[in-house]
């Protein structure tokens, strides 16, 4: 069966408190925190951006698939922070990486859940045969507007999946997508920051297509949520994922090891597949893992994985999820938070 | 002038109604309050509505709800003013009964907040703009101004300002169309976000879609049709400054102390003649100096009465059965009709489990922006 042969993860080192954020713009860290449920996130380095985070994300896949980069068939990375509007990303990840010429490349967008929609397409073409190993990327350097409630969330980081047919150490059992047309969250063509509607964010767009996407999975999987040892759903704030999990019939112990975001932030397209590697850091053989993304505009893809016996021979050949979050960290202030972040700009 | 009833009612669920426009809660609305009167047909309709061009950029509003009533060509006027707009349809539908004009009236109020616009800059349309906010004021700044004042004034407590919130929130919970049905507690509304000093998030009215209609129509159409209904014994209105700051006090709404006066003038009535009230608590510090202004208490004494339980549901004088605007939700444009669909229900000993005992008269008083422009009806069982 076809599945995860490999997976990694990279997480820039700075970070930026939600304190700091909210004395800039008078408004009230505990609030935030326990509305939120965010206490810090993630921030690029300077001579960082979506491809350096899909090369060094990977990397780590690699190392734990241990395969041969020229036999790489499809390169998808996913993300809503492409550094060019006009060139893949994905050419100068194979260029780096040694995969390739014979390749298919290409840069999904879909809002935050541009990640899972590489991993589901990279799966189909190695279910189907069309080739031996596929990587799927989801990864970015989120934008939150200045004063924005994004600005405490909007992180960076990512997590690379190889798809293949054999020494699979997470089987993918099912799959499926809910999309309509949802006009919740958006960012225009030269514009910085995406923009909003709100409230509307929430129930009519994350929880419909999450719950929606999350009922039909159980449906046609014919599981239900206590069959599962982990649970992991896009991770906007602190709060969303677990309301979702809860509607769904999820526990929060089923929930905890891949709810990362109060520590990471929300890293969009990277967002529940780097939940998805912090839980395979972890798993056991046997294991079912439920998964469920979430992208404005507006769609979730679902997925349900098996881990196998061979996860134990991979977990420690590469940096786990939980040390890259908790060790290593560089703090930063507004200032230089708003200068690595580009905030300001000179009016020549 | 010629008596008038209230003969049927009909609203939408408040809240967040992402799937419906304006015109859709409005003509279900409707449809519900012809339905409940039981009347063939309808002479005119007035349409309350504050801001449908800044929130969903449609204005006409009596023309549309007309058509899509399928009501053309009957005459339909949109009426506004401010937050006040849905007790000014009523008075005009009133006014249209009584003076002989038309024999059955439906009074409307709508609004459709949450539709993507700018609703704090929207809303911030009913103060002055050139000399209120120019210079940077919002609803919530006002009405801060007003509980500040307050509180040094009569030394209202933030407590007995936040009890508001809890006692609007526990009547809340047992109307089902109420946005807010849970309870919530003192400690909570003291944590709450701080939105403007000293109001913090729990002692403001939310952002809400809805529509309300009632049915008015003379006391002989009334009669003929032998339903449940109840009669409007006054119907006033007055306005102030535009501007908080022009006000020689910030802790008495002359709007409130006039429409009052006159609406008690016109009934004979006294404040301790009314059994239950319906006031516009936009914000919580505004429940307790309408309550003053409405003659219930002496000045500075709302504080008090709140904490006491003098307006809880089995106090002496319940204000806001419904939930009032805290629970119930806003719908700026809509508000003051659902005001007088609760005083219907509880006259006609509908109110399910917030039905105060022996109600016979209730009043219900609404306002535009920071109390520049107020009305107040006040209704009998029969």
């Amino acid at each position: 069966m076809s599945g995860i042969i490999g997976y990694g993860s990279y997480l820039p080192r700075y970070r930026i408190k939600v304190e700091n954020i909210a004395k800039e713009w008078g408004a009230d860290p505990k609030a935030i925190k326990r509305g939120l449920q965010l206490f810090e996130k993630t921030v690029p380095g300077l001579d960082e951006d979506t491809i350096t985070i899909s090369v060094a994300a990977a990397k780590n896949a690699l190392k734990r698939a241990q395969i041969d980069p020229k036999e790489i068939g499809a390169v998808y990375i996913g993300s809503e922070s492409h550094p060019y509007a006009v060139k893949p990303s994905g050419t100068i990840l194979i260029d780096a990486l040694g995969i390739g010429p014979d390749v298919h490349v290409a840069s999904y967008e879909f809002a935050c859940k541009a990640g899972t929609e590489a991993m589901f397409v990279a799966n189909s073409l190695v279910k189907s045969g069309e080739v031996k190993y596929a990587l799927a990327i989801g990864a970015d350097t989120s934008q939150g507007a200045p004063g924005d409630a994004l600005e405490y969330s909007a992180s960076a980081g990512g997590s690379a999946f190889i798809m293949g047919n054999e020494n699979v150490i997470s089987e993918i059992l099912f799959t499926n997508s809910y999309t309509s047309d949802t006009p919740d969250f958006w960012r225009r063509e030269h514009e910085f920051y995406p923009r909003h509607a709100g409230r509307f964010t929430g129930e009519p767009a994350y929880f419909k297509h999450v719950v929606g996407a999350g009922r039909l999975l159980l449906e046609k999987s014919g599981m239900k949520p206590q069959d599962f040892k982990y649970a992991v759903f896009h991770m906007p704030n602190g709060k969303f994922p677990q309301a979702a999990g809860k509607k769904l019939g999820f526990t929060k112990e089923q929930l905890e090891t891949g709810w990362i975001v109060p520590w990471m932030g929300n890293t969009y397209s990277g967002s529940s597949p780097t939940g998805l590697s912090a839980v395979l850091d972890v798993a056991d053989p046997g294991d079912l893992i439920f998964l469920v993304s979430f992208g404005s505009g507006a769609g979730s893809d679902g997925f349900i994985f098996k881990v196998t016996d061979r996860i134990k021979k991979v977990q420690d050949k590469a940096p786990k999820l939980k040390d890259m979050l908790d060790k290593n960290k560089i703090y930063l202030d507004y200032g230089e938070y708003a200068k690595f972040r580009e905030k300001i700009i000179l009016n020549e | 002038m010629r008596e008038v009833a209230v003969i049927g009612t009909g609203m939408t669920q408040f809240g967040e109604l992402w799937n419906k426009s304006i015109k859709d809660i409005f003509v279900e609305a409707s449809q519900k309050a012809i339905d409940d009167a039981g009347v063939d047909h309808i002479d005119s309709i007035y349409v309350g509505a504050m801001s449908s061009g800044l929130f969903v950029g449609q204005e006409h509003l009596g023309a549309v709800m007309a058509d899509y009533l399928g009501m053309a060509p009957v005459p339909a006027t949109r009426v506004e003013s401010a937050c006040a707009s849905g007790g000014m349809s009523f008075r005009q539908a009133y006014l249209d009964v009584s003076s002989g004009n038309s024999e059955i009236v439906l009074a409307g109020g709508v609004e459709k907040m949450n539709d993507g616009a700018d609703v704090t800059a929207a809303l911030a349309t009913a103060a002055d703009q050139e000399y209120e906010v120019y210079n940077g004021i919002t609803f919530p700044g006002l009405y801060a101004m007003i509980a500040n004042a307050h509180m040094h004034e009569y030394k209202t407590t933030r407590e007995q300002i936040a009890a508001v919130a809890v006692k609007n929130h526990k009547n809340g919970i047992n109307n089902p169309n109420a946005q807010f049905r849970n309870q919530i507690t003192l400690e909570q509304v003291l944590n709450s976000s701080l939105v403007a000093d000293p109001l913090r998030l729990l002692d403001c009215s939310p952002v809400t879609d809805g529509a309300a209609a009632v049915i008015l129509c003379s006391m002989d159409v009334a009669k003929k049709l032998s339903k449940n209904f109840v009669k409007v014994i006054a119907s006033t209105q007055a306005s102030d400054t535009i501007a908080l700051y022009q006000r020689k006090s910030f802790t008495t709404l002359n709007a409130v102390t006039k429409a009052a006066d006159l609406a008690y003038k016109q009934t004979g009535l006294k404040p301790s003649d009314i059994d239950f009230a319906e006031v516009h608590d936009c914000f919580t510090i505004a429940e307790i100096v309408v309550f003053e202004d409405l003659g219930f208490c002496e000045k500075g004494c709302g504080g008090p009465a709140v904490e006491e339980g003098t307006t809880s549901l089995d106090g002496k004088i319940p204000i806001n059965t419904s939930g009032g605007l805290k629970s119930k939700g806003h719908p700026v444009g809509a508000t003051g009709i659902a005001q007088i669909i609760e005083l219907s229900e509880q006259l006609t000993g509908k109110a399910g489990k917030r039905q105060v005992k022996n109600a016979r008269i209730g009043l219900a008083q609404n306002m535009g922006g920071s109390g520049a422009s107020c009305t107040i009806n006040i209704l009998e069982a029969v």
